[in-house]
């Protein structure tokens, strides 16, 4: 039970039908070079607190950033992937504030000069493409990650104590926003969710980063504002950490409606940062804009001006992958799927993680059966996307493998999923580990076939009068007994041979 | 016997290769001066004697060599050494031993220099007299009742003492030279991102540059070329061979070379005895062949109220990082107290006034709404300077003028007075503002105290300002200070 259920609302739907939305989204992802942004430190994720740290990332006196050309070189990647004008000359800023997960209580960032600028990116949403404005694409460091102890809200006030981990900090974040986003009718939650998933595989597509939104590795503040049509915009929130793709969705469709009730009722929308809290699906009012604090950038003295060369960003361009709807076209022609088929997988937004596990070996109606099946299933469980379960189209292909050459039955399969879903690693390391291979010793069924007519001679004696159906009761207790770790069609035929019955 | 605290560094080097005498032998020379002067001088903050002695046996042991090896040095408590305490002059770093060395440190380590301790200075290096060092003043051996320059006082104080051959200090608005002009040695800023800023406390980023303090040119010259070059840790570094400063020292010759006097930088706030020391010495350096004429340079004017918008401007932020979290002091922290607070103590008591002052000049300097009207407007004077110093370079190859307007003052003369204070720094900064190579020569004394004279060189000709420095301090032999004290 949180306050924020109890705060009125418009539906969805009567609310867009009175008033149009204005979006934003400004996206971070943290890029996945092997170091830092400004030293050499490790990126990996989940180390020990403070474990990937240097008198650089931890901003000790007289330490000095030094650039990380991998992380430039990714940052114009994505602006070009974006249809953006790349800077020939641009300075990092740095934005000062106190914080305590932040080492030298300025960001270096960019101002006034991000890297990369004016684009877009089409998505589409209902059958309808829509063009997203890109404002601009730019490159800076994360914090470290505060960890508060004690309190009962988690939060920084009312805490005991405490803890702050740096191993995330300075790690190349890149910020990618959007120009206000008008147009969008009955769907700016739907846009919204759109944007954000074809960006993230943009994202995957041009392997910048695992853009992970569990991880955090892909983060998204939503702006909203409401105005009726033919007046000016409305006050805008916006929504921080918005962390997942149906999170996107959620905050967008919450705020319409929290908004839309407010200004039916004569209100003013508060220019105000919300958090938004992925357990109700709603948000809360932080902190006012109207208490924000100065920035006061200025250019970061520290470090020289970038000045990508023309030639090298034209090779750059030149180099890009396919853009993911490009490829997604063409996929879903190789492979004849349907429009139905491929309208469903693109409803789920699994198409790209299928197209993936097709190229990673599967068959296209394997990896469609899988993802749509087990995979959203398990997704739903968990509440969230199929897509941000944590196995790769790799992991899945191989399992269908496995299935495809015997060692593995769908159930069998299925329990190796969930192993590598728990984390317990590779599809053949859980095979090993949970010992789930199938049994195909015939000598070793037998006897279990035998076991289970002995246990029930009444279903025995039902197969033997010609009632094959009642085969089933006995195939179930072997299936039982191998923990199902048999074929069922091995074990049928062997209880049918048993008992004298030949099927026509 | 030699008094081993004499030698020039070149001459202590000689003596340590020829093993005439050990490094250890230097190095305890050396400590045994400390031990005997500093309690009336505090030129240091921390002295390493194990660590000394242990880096003069590797000498010894013939584990490390290079041209400055075994020679003793003191180094500014603005940069880091591995292990040993680096307060910056700032209670707010106290106690703090920093798990890395800065590049210079390294460099000289490697070059089998023996690093004695770690010098008095400004805090933060925001000062001209080392008065606001949070640890006490520094004294000028000359007369202990006057300052010795700041930021690097204890620096200077330290050479012009005997207790270090070769010291090494930091210059953002004239911490190198000032100190050297009025404690009559060698101090020289290099072209900024000639020496690493990697493991130098930062106050302003733009502007800071470490450089070699010594007695003689030929010394400065030396240590120049051992901390200088590329670094790869320091973005700002230049990319570029070292100018062949040694060889410059050596030739101390200025026949042909075309000396600009600035004309902005004389007569009203320059003391009678300065100016007439600066003039002769720029008369023996015409005796000598050069050509001198006098440049105008009308932005330089300027050039201090800029100074005093964007160094500040940058310390505000380089300062933000001393919140109590990581390292260094922490205040109030009881348990009760938010995080802000707490922080908000620990600055409070941490920092002392100067520092203070300087950090609500800059915070304000950037505020929104304010930006353009002072940092923006003074980035625009930095530019103007560097035309004025680039059209210099058309008519003439340096420039020079005094150090300093006056020679050191009484303890105490300016505390109350900033303005005056930074009046202190109105001719060094230019060449900061520009970026360009800088430094002080002794000149003679005004009423037996010293006179520094200074010359500019277009970025990376650091060479220029040695062979000037080398044959003025041939021609014009510095004095050596009385000591009176010593026997009273
Ligand atoms: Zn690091």
């Amino acid at each position: 039970m949180t306050t924020t259920s109890t705060v009125p609302t418009v539906p969805y739907d009567e609310a867009l039908q009175e008033f149009e939305p204005v979006i934003g989204l400004e996206t971070h992802v943290e890029l996945g070079t092997a170091s830092k942004m400004f030293c050499g430190c490790d990126t990996a994720f989940g180390a020990e607190p403070n474990t990937h740290t240097c008198p650089v990332c931890l901003g000790l006196p007289g330490a000095l950033p030094v650039v990380n050309a991998t992380a430039i070189e990714s940052t114009i990647r994505i602006g070009l992937a974006l249809h953006c004008d790349i800077a020939s000359w641009c300075r990092f800023a740095r934005k000062n504030y106190f914080y305590p997960d932040m080492p030298k209580n300025f960001q270096t960032s960019q101002y006034d000069e991000p890297l990369c600028t004016d684009g877009y990116l089409d998505v589409v949403v209902a059958g309808e493409t829509v063009r997203i404005p890109i404002e601009r694409v730019h490159l800076e460091e994360d914090t470290g990650k505060s960890l508060h102890v004690g309190g009962a809200t988690g939060r920084i006030h009312g805490a005991d104590h405490s803890l702050v981990d740096y191993n995330r900090a300075g790690i190349p974040l890149v910020e990618i926003v959007t120009k206000p986003v008008t147009g969008t009718g009955a769907m700016p939650a739907e846009v919204a969710k759109a944007y954000v998933a074809e960006l993230r595989d943009v994202l995957r597509g041009l392997g910048v980063s695992d853009v992970k939104m569990e991880q955090g590795s892909l983060r998204c503040d939503v702006n909203v504002s409401l105005n009726r049509p033919g007046e000016e915009w409305g006050t805008r929130s916006e929504t921080k950490n918005v962390n997942s793709l149906r999170s996107v969705e959620r905050a967008v469709r919450s705020e319409v409606e929290r908004q839309a009730h407010r200004l039916r009722n004569g209100e003013r929308i508060v220019q105000e940062t919300r958090h938004f809290h992925e357990d109700t699906g709603m948000s809360t009012s932080g902190r006012s804009k109207e208490e924000a604090t100065d920035y006061r950038y200025f250019p970061e003295p520290d470090l020289v001006p970038i000045a990508p060369d023309p030639a090298w960003v034209a090779e750059l361009k030149a180099a890009l992958p396919e853009a993911p709807s490009v490829r997604r076209r063409k996929l879903v022609a190789e492979l004849g799927l349907s429009d139905n088929d491929s309208a469903a997988m693109v409803n789920a937004g699994v198409l790209d993680v299928v197209l993936a596990t097709v190229e990673a070996g599967a068959s296209a109606a394997e990896a469609r059966n899988w993802w749509l099946g087990h995979l959203a299933q398990k997704a739903n469980e968990r509440g969230t996307e199929a897509v941000e379960l944590p196995v790769t189209p790799e992991q899945v292909a191989r399992v269908i493998a496995l299935v495809g050459e015997g060692t593995l039955t769908a159930g069998l399969a299925r329990q190796v999923l969930d192993g590598v879903l728990a984390g317990e690693g590779e599809p053949d390391e859980v095979v090993a580990a949970r010992g789930l291979a199938v049994v195909s010793d015939e000598g070793a069924l037998t006897t279990a076939v035998d076991e289970a007519i002995a246990a029930d001679p009444d279903a025995a004696e039902k197969v033997r009068a010609g009632k094959v159906a009642a085969a089933g009761a006995l195939v179930g207790k072997v299936m039982k007994a191998t923990r199902g770790q048999a074929d069922a069609s091995v074990v049928r035929r062997l209880v049918l041979e048993r008992l004298g019955v030949t099927e026509g | 016997m030699t008094d081993l605290t004499r030698l020039t560094a070149a001459e202590t080097a000689a003596a340590v290769k020829d093993r005439s005498v050990s490094a250890v032998e230097v190095a305890q020379a050396h400590l045994d001066r400390i031990a005997a002067v500093d309690d009336r001088v505090h030129a240091f903050l921390h002295v390493d004697a194990d660590g000394a002695l242990a880096q003069a046996k590797r000498v010894d042991d013939g584990e490390l060599t290079g041209p400055l090896a075994g020679v003793p040095l003191a180094l500014k408590d603005i940069l880091t050494q591995e292990g040993i305490p680096t307060t910056a002059g700032s209670k707010i770093l106290e106690g703090w031993r920093p798990p890395y060395d800065a590049t210079v440190t390294a460099r000289l380590k490697a070059a089998g220099v023996v690093i004695l301790g770690k010098t008095n200075m400004d805090e933060f290096a925001m000062g001209s007299s080392t008065e606001h060092s949070a640890y006490g003043p520094t004294h000028n051996p000359w007369d202990l009742d006057r300052i010795p320059g700041g930021s690097g006082g204890g620096s200077s104080a330290a050479l012009a003492s005997y207790q270090a051959p070769l010291a090494i200090g930091t210059d953002t608005g004239g911490s190198i030279r000032q100190p050297a002009s009025v404690t009559g040695t060698v101090g020289v800023k290099p072209t900024y991102g000639g020496v690493s800023r990697y493991g130098l406390i930062a106050f302003s980023s733009s502007l800071d540059q470490a450089g070699p303090c010594a007695r003689t040119v030929l010394d400065a010259a030396l240590l120049h070329e051992v901390i200088a070059g590329h670094d790869a840790r320091d973005s700002t570094s230049i990319d570029a061979p070292v100018p062949p400063v040694v060889e410059a020292a050596l030739s101390r010759d200025v026949r042909g070379l075309r000396i600009g006097v600035v004309k902005e930088l004389s007569g009203e706030g320059y003391e009678p005895g300065v100016q007439a020391r600066f003039d002769e010495a720029v008369e023996v350096l015409r005796g000598l062949g050069a050509t001198v004429t006098e440049v105008s340079c009308p932005h330089f004017v300027y050039a201090l109220p800029a100074y005093y918008l964007i160094a500040p401007s940058e310390a505000s932020s380089n300062l933000a990082r001393f919140d109590s979290v990581r390292y260094g002091l922490r205040v109030g922290d009881d348990g009760e107290r938010s995080l802000e607070e707490v922080m908000a103590l620990t600055r409070a008591q941490g920092f002392g006034p100067e520092v203070k002052r300087r950090i609500i000049l800059g915070t304000y300097a950037l505020s929104s709404g304010y930006y353009d009207a002072y940092y923006g407007q003074a980035q625009k004077v930095r530019t103007l300077i560097t035309r004025d110093f680039q059209a210099a370079w058309e008519k003439v190859d340096v420039l020079v003028a005094p150090t300093a307007p006056t020679v050191a003052f009484p303890l105490g003369a300016k505390l109350a007075d900033p303005l005056a204070m930074y009046r202190q720094d109105v001719a060094s900064i230019p060449a900061n503002l520009y970026g360009g190579p800088a430094a002080s020569f002794p000149a003679g004394l005004s009423e037996g105290l010293p006179v520094g004279l200074q010359v500019m060189a277009p970025t990376l000709r650091d060479d220029l300002l040695y062979r000037v420095g080398g044959a003025l301090e041939l021609a014009l032999p510095p004095a050596v200070p009385p000591l009176a004290w010593e026997t009273a």
